[in-house]
């Protein structure tokens, strides 16, 4: 599928996929989160990203043929293109915020980088979509400061998250030939202006939180569909309804 | 043939599903109502992304046009302009400050995202001494405030 899509379909299948397999992780709180209005922020978090996910879908949809449910129930591991970050478990709570946060920090100025594409379905969703986000970084951003700048064990629990987490960011700032072509006909932001963006929030934001990223190997493949060994796991639980009864309808 | 201006006065009369204080055309969701050819086509501006009522408010304008005679329904979509919580009519906002939910902050676009800055008059005493429990509520719409006046907590509706 990859080898013949073009760069559009690609951009609107890893935004896509990226809303879908994090409102999944986030889905996976509903009825688990620590107190009762942390339950709630991630059940409706997980709402608005699977909500981004059907506009992205049927943005590409002419092209790819399939609905957005076809695209998120049955495409295999290897056809989705989201990042390893997304992906990756939520483990405990201050893990869960901290994937959240960091996928923020990348996702609020894409997001507004995007409303001002020359393309206007693409302009038009992200004008919508900026909105909601900026709830969520609100969010996330507060969390992971307090909690953070908080107790030691809460201290110490953030710390290992951000640990956890911090290399799979190069695979949300990763760009290949079909963000190129995008950049150049003004579809998408310059992906150095979206690094420079996220740099900005998190080393601020961390600094206040008391938590320092690693150093060390940083970590890509998602959007080219290579992904950790978490995502096969995540399909199994998200597509197994549909795949045992396809065309099946409430 | 259901004349247009009936069609009309009846989509403003369908209660939001999630929020049954206020209508349809109080949240400034409904663009437009208009015949193509036979087919009655109401255009809705959804909320949020991902808001569960968008379906259930389709089938609900479907449902009570239907039922008061028109032949043929359709419900479009219309994604651009993005909705805003600034197209919530006055009144609209007098119902849900009735219904106990402080409505939005006017100029929506200068505030998405500062929930902490925020105080709204509380919907209940008045009191603008309130400070915010969480940002998520019993919808994506709207957050959580407490009143330290009457001490009571309260919905806020997001302005977005």
């Amino acid at each position: 599928m990859n080898d013949v899509m073009t760069p559009f379909a690609t951009f609107c299948l890893r935004m896509g996929d990226n809303a879908l397999i994090l409102g999944q992780r986030t889905g996976e709180w509903c009825g688990h989160a620590p107190v009762l209005e942390e339950d709630i922020a991630f059940a409706n978090m997980g709402l608005d990203l699977i909500g981004q996910t059907q506009h992205w879908y049927g943005l590409a949809a002419d092209e790819l043929g399939q609905s957005p449910d076809e695209l998120a129930f049955f495409r295999g591991e290897r056809e989705f293109l989201n990042t390893l970050l997304v992906e990756q478990p939520n483990i405990d709570f201050a893990h869960a915020l901290m994937r959240q946060y960091l996928f923020d920090a990348w996702h609020l100025p894409m997001l507004e980088g995007l409303a001002g594409s020359t393309h206007q379905g693409i302009a038009d969703l992200a004008a919508k979509a900026v909105k909601e986000v900026r709830y969520h970084i609100d969010r996330s951003r507060d969390l992971i400061i307090r909690l953070g700048d908080g107790s030691e064990e809460s201290h110490a629990k953030m710390q290992d998250a951000l640990t956890w987490l911090w290399p799979f960011t190069a695979d949300l700032l990763a760009r290949d030939a079909a963000d190129d072509a995008l950049v150049a006909e003004g579809v998408i932001p310059d992906g150095d202006a979206i690094k420079a963006a996220f740099e900005r929030e998190t080393t601020k934001a961390l600094a206040q939180a008391t938590l320092t990223p690693p150093d060390g190997p940083r970590r890509t493949g998602g959007r080219t569909g290579n992904h950790s060994e978490h995502m096969g796991y995540l399909l199994a639980v998200m597509q197994s309804v549909p795949r045992a009864h396809p065309g099946a309808r409430w | 043939m259901l004349p247009l201006d009936d069609a009309r006065a009846l989509v403003a009369t369908i209660p939001d599903p999630e929020i049954p204080a206020v209508s349809l055309t109080d949240l400034g969701i409904v663009r437009d109502v208009a015949y193509d050819a036979d087919t009655l086509v109401v255009t809705v501006t959804p909320t949020y992304t991902g808001c569960p009522a968008t379906a259930v408010i389709a089938l609900d304008i479907e449902t009570e046009l239907l039922r008061r005679g028109a032949e043929k329904v359709r419900v479009d979509t219309r994604m651009s302009p993005a909705w805003t919580t600034d197209w919530i009519t006055p009144e609209g906002r007098e119902k849900l400050r009735a219904y106990g939910i402080a409505p939005p902050a006017v100029a929506a676009a200068n505030c998405a995202g500062m929930l902490s800055a925020q105080h709204p008059d509380c919907p209940l005493c008045g009191s603008s001494d309130t400070s915010l429990i969480s940002g998520r509520g019993s919808t994506p719409c709207k957050a959580q405030f407490r009143c330290a006046t009457c001490l009571e907590p309260f919905d806020y509706f997001k302005a977005i």
